[in-house]
């Protein structure tokens, strides 16, 4: 039977007050990043800490507003709301004025707006409503089409505004498909393809020999000789193979080592070709001997070249120049002062500098003298890091621990799968931010323009990750509605 | 309803994002407790960057003669944090400012609503553009003045005082184009028109950059590892110009005192040799710190000295258009070279002549004595050689077959493979047009447009499009682009007209004829056989508009030119003797009419026009 339960009751206190912190954390960092000393209020509104006090105003009002909807209308419209946003993001690209390269951004008046930051809620109610659907089976390669059209859909379409990172971010629906039975291979054959990709071009431009072959190519294709001989060891359990294709590797390179004295040889194509070998030998061992799979161990070595050579021709061949630069930056490659490896170092120092208890609110030099770019939106946790020391990092990564647990409770205490999928959905979302913009700011993970939740500047993103949040208890709200 | 095999699966998600925030925490502690580089290493490591301009690209005449180069010029920045102890009359006294305006400009910096990247710990622009004499007091003294930084730039410098027009000048960027082009930061220059906009990218080369280091109060420690990463600013390209400068200063001279413009292109190459607009000004005036200064007064004149009227004016270009037009009646079938017809001098009907000749005419003479109701005649017949058919379908269709092989000569729409930035369209009326005037398809007839006959009514083309239309038939049936960079890649936007060479004697003759026997006898060149013809354009605002197109000579030609002064009457009086000066400075290398040119120069037909 279903009950009116009041919404004070029903709500999630814990999470609010989680939210709240974070908010209200960023919202001083981000005071604390464009602070002058010669500069009076927080609420000065011609400020950014002004302008981001009318923001959080306003997102909790979107907030409260969200909570008062009944819970069932996210899961009738969840597809409306996924295809109106779809016709936005495409109409964005037609009337967007070009900012840098990136036609993302709608105006409205006084208001800028990125269209992409609905686009994570609208497709998380999707992909919450086809996977909750009656007879939806994740392994049913029928349904997985629309399932990838639902979630690629909209990131190749932020691609398509020239702004890669948010497309990025979509990679994070992935680990809602692992919670909900996707084969966990897929996270695994995934994080090595971007292992290979990384090595190929990142080390591609360091020479053997002068020009036979480079490094990344042969690295590359030791990585899936690498995979194979663990494989044929763990799950073939077979050392034997394992030791030939070793000593087959050691001998080829040795041969060809010889041969290059005298004649020219590039090691690239010995290593695809010592590849390959192996894969017509694991073939022929399945087909004498019967091993359990070893036809999948060839396939796999046989795409991963392929991979590798399409990545390599892609980049080379296919990419402009400029956008051969913005991966490049992405990969950390472009050492220039003016380029992402400045910036990157310059975060780091920031931090650095801040030491064990920090140098003080608004007393950070690094970020005040403008060198750390971007200080109140993707790098905002310079600030932190500078002003509040590692105790204050601590914090604040800890109150994202706190949140993140509490929103994988909340998705796992709910008794319907859309519900759950859904709230999967937004730890997932958070989670991929938070790893790639702190990542950033250390210096682990490429430069990727991405917001931290709830504390870099800007009304869209707040805004974005508050609907995404609250849509989430107020389903979780509904759940008492459904019991008694 | 929850698949209990899967509830494993939860931990390690959990346990996936612990890990990463463990590793941040861990990665924190390295860097912010246990490494000591970051910690003692950041008050001296504070990186400033400085931006370093490189010097923009040279422009040459076609002649190698260089018309623009650069001269060193300085800016003032200034730290607001390190400012202390100022005395602030000796500074201004120094820089030759008064106190209100330091006062002002200081005020302007600090203004987060003007100077939105306001920082008190980053150099901000107080002064840009001093010469070299602006800030010889106050370099020496410098050093009273903490807080007051000197950077160095680039200036234009210009060798001659002309072609202001083709050059263009250069301003500070708008934010508008600092938001589409990451190559520019808030206070750079960048080319605002002619030349110095469309070869911006060419021109302006690489800037640069030195890394030096700074203490926590901002005060510069040196250079950041010996400048190992510092990148010395590329110069930009330079330029070849097609424009030849003697050619060009005479056409001004020439066009003292009026308002009007000269377009000179050689045929073969479709290269400009000269474009002058009047009024016009020395390009040196837009430099520097007058720049502001002097662009409102340009601005607020109302001669209209910024407008490039060689390209962006519209005429109807008059009898200037009756070669065109004998060319398209011709090729259309519409006459012969043979046709003759009727010409009752000023009592003509519905198209008066303005000259007395024999009657009937030929087409040669029709052009030498610019006889209009031989041209409305034939221009009657062309379009009407189908009938007119139901609903004038058959007519209509044949005007618009006009109108295309008119449009073949450039005109009706800008050059879009050119290289000129400032171009207005002209205009050739569609049938729609009439069909909308006239309301209706039935409306109108060929009676009723018989002023497109003699090129007045709505036909409008700007004298680069006249200019080209001369170059097209000196070609006999093509023309190249016209276009100012002097590159071969230019060579390679040929356009064919659409006319056969037969057509093209008479038309030669025709305006060959028009300095023997016909309107421009006065400005004949003793040995030269040039072809031409004038043009009057009525105008509703005042006295016609002095036109007179050609080229020069006859035989292989070598120089196509359009002359229009504006207000002053008729074309053989005004605009001849310019065209017959221009191509005799080309082709014979100097003026030996000194006393026609002097008395050109001197000719005043709009007292307004101030020199500049
Ligand atoms: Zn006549």
């Amino acid at each position: 039977m279903y009950k009116n339960v009041s919404i004070r009751y029903a709500l999630d206190w814990t999470t609010v007050f989680f939210y709240v912190v974070l908010v209200v954390m960023g919202w001083i960092s981000i005071y604390g990043a464009s602070y002058n000393f010669d500069q009076a209020s927080i609420f000065d509104f011609s400020q950014r800490a002004g302008k981001q006090f009318i923001w959080i105003i306003t997102a909790f009002a979107i907030g409260g507003a969200l909570l008062l909807i009944d819970s069932k209308m996210y899961n009738i419209f969840a597809y409306f709301i996924y295809a109106g946003t779809i016709l936005l993001l495409i109409i964005t690209i037609f009337v967007a004025h070009d900012i840098k390269g990136s036609r993302s951004w709608l105006v409205l008046g006084p208001i800028s707006f990125q269209p992409e930051e609905i686009a994570k809620m609208a497709t998380a109610l999707a992909l919450a409503k086809f996977m909750s659907s009656y007879n939806y089976k994740l392994k049913n390669w029928k349904d997985l089409l629309p399932l990838s059209f639902i979630i690629f859909g909209p990131a190749l379409i932020i691609v398509l505004q020239n702004e890669t990172g948010g497309a990025l971010v979509f990679l994070a629906f992935l680990l809602v498909l692992y919670r909900e039975g996707m084969n966990g291979i897929v996270l695994l054959i995934g994080s090595f393809a971007v292992l290979l990709f990384i090595t190929i071009i990142k080390l591609s431009i360091i020479p053997i020999q002068v020009d036979r072959g480079t490094l990344g190519m042969i690295l590359g294709m030791s990585f899936i000789l690498f995979v194979e001989i663990g494989y044929a060891i763990f799950f073939g359990k077979n050392q034997k193979e394992a030791l030939i294709l070793l000593a087959g590797t050691f001998v080829i390179g040795l041969v060809s080592y010889f041969i290059n004295i005298g004649f020219y040889l590039n090691y690239n194509y010995v290593a695809i070709f010592t590849v390959l070998a192996s894969c017509i030998y694991w073939i022929v061992i399945e087909i004498f001997k019967r091993y359990k799979r070893y036809w999948m161990l060839a396939l796999f070595s046989f795409s991963s070249v392929l991979f590798c050579f399409s990545a390599d021709y892609l980049f080379e061949k296919v990419l402009e120049p400029h956008q051969q630069v913005r991966i490049r930056v992405l990969l950390n490659m472009e050492n220039a002062p003016l380029g992402a490896g400045y910036n990157v170092n310059q975060s780091k120092i920031a931090i650095g500098s801040g030491g064990f208890w920090g140098k003080g609110f608004l007393n950070g030099t690094q970020t005040k003298l403008k060198y750390v770019p971007e200080q109140d939106t993707d790098f905002i946790f310079c600030t932190v890091g500078e002003e509040h020391g590692f105790w204050g990092s601590t914090l604040v990564l800890f109150f994202y621990w706190l949140l993140l647990m509490r929103i994988l409770r909340i998705a796992e205490r709910q008794r319907d799968q859309f519900s759950r999928v859904y709230g999967y959905c937004v730890a997932s979302i958070f989670f991929f931010h938070l790893t790639i913009n702190i990542g950033m700011v250390l210096g682990i993970m490429p430069v990727i323009g991405i917001p931290l939740p709830f504390f870099s500047y800007g009304g869209s993103s707040l805004w974005g990750f508050t609907i995404l949040l609250f849509i989430l208890l107020r389903l979780d709200a509904a759940r008492l509605e459904r019991l008694r | 309803m929850i698949n209990d095999t899967l509830q494993s699966r939860r931990y390690v998600i959990a346990i996936i994002m612990s890990a990463v925030i463990v590793v941040y925490i861990l990665r924190l502690f390295t860097i912010q407790v246990i490494d000591t580089k970051y910690k003692n290493g950041a008050d001296s490591n504070a990186f400033l960057k400085k931006t370093l301009f490189p010097p923009r690209g040279l422009i040459y005449d076609r002649n190698h003669k260089l018309l623009v180069y650069n001269k060193p010029a300085f800016d003032i920045a200034l730290i607001m944090r390190e400012i202390h102890d100022l005395d602030t009359i000796s500074f201004c006294k120094a820089l030759n400012i008064d106190k209100q305006f330091f006062i002002n400009r200081i005020e302007e910096i600090k203004d987060y609503k003007k100077n939105p990247s306001y920082s008190s710990y980053t150099p901000q622009l107080f002064m840009t553009q001093l010469g070299i004499e602006e800030i010889a007091t106050i370099q020496q003294s410098m050093y009273k003045y903490p807080g007051f930084y000197i950077q160095n730039r680039t200036l234009r410098e210009y060798a001659f005082p002309t072609a202001a027009h083709v050059l263009g000048n250069i301003g500070e960027v708008s934010q508008s184009r600092i938001d589409n082009d990451d190559y520019y930061k808030q206070g750079d220059f960048a080319g605002r028109d002619g030349i110095e906009y469309t070869y911006e990218e060419q021109l302006r080369g690489e800037k640069g950059v030195e890394i030096l280091l700074r203490d926590a109060k901002g005060r510069i420690k040196g250079k950041y590892e010996n400048g190992k990463d510092d990148i010395a600013p590329k110069a930009g390209q330079n330029l070849t110009l097609t424009l030849d400068v003697q050619l060009q200063q005479l056409a001004e001279k020439l066009l003292t005192g009026k308002v009007g413009s000269v377009v000179a292109i050689e045929p073969s190459t479709g290269e400009i040799l000269a474009m002058a607009s009047s009024p016009t000004f020395d390009p040196s005036i837009l430099v520097g710190r007058q720049r502001s200064k002097n662009y409102m007064q340009l601005v607020n004149d109302e001669t209209k000295p910024l407008i490039n009227r060689a390209t962006q004016a519209q005429y109807s270009p008059g009898s200037a258009f009756k070669p065109l037009q004998a060319l398209v009646f011709q090729q259309m079938g519409g006459i012969t070279e043979n046709t003759m017809f009727a010409c009752n001098g000023p009592e003509s009907s519905p198209v008066k002549c303005t000259h007395h000749h024999g009657s009937p005419v030929s087409l040669l003479n029709a052009i030498e004595q610019s006889c209009n109701p031989y041209f409305w005649n034939a221009f009657k017949t062309t379009i009407e050689k189908n009938g007119y058919g139901k609903k004038n379908e058959i007519f209509r269709n044949t005007y618009d077959d006009w109108a295309r092989r008119v449009k073949l000569f450039g005109l009706g729409s800008k050059f879009t493979d050119s290289d000129i930035y400032e171009q207005a369209r002209g205009y050739i009326p569609t049938q729609k047009f009439y069909n909308r005037v006239y309301r209706g398809v039935t409306g109108w007839r060929a009676i009723t447009i018989r002023s497109l006959a003699i090129g007045q009514g709505e036909v409008l083309v700007t004298p680069l499009q006249l200019a080209n239309v001369m170059a097209a038939i000196a070609n006999q049936g093509y023309y190249i682009t016209p276009h100012l960079n002097k590159c071969d890649s230019m060579l390679k936007n040929i356009h064919q007209c659409g006319i056969d060479k037969k057509y093209f004697p008479i038309v030669f003759e025709g305006m060959s004829g028009v300095f023997e026997d016909g309107t421009a006898r006065a400005s004949r060149i003793e040995g030269l056989d040039m072809c031409g013809k004038t043009g009057t354009a009525e105008n509703s605002h005042g006295k016609d508009h002095s036109i007179f197109v050609g080229f020069a000579p006859r035989d292989n030609p070598k120089i196509a030119i359009a002359v229009i002064v504006e207000n002053a009457g008729f074309g053989a009086t005004y605009a001849a003797p310019i065209f017959s000066l221009l191509v005799e400075q080309y082709i014979k290398g100097k003026i030996a009419r000194t006393e026609l040119r002097d008395r050109i120069t001197n000719l005043v037909t709009n007292s307004n026009v101030q020199e500049r």
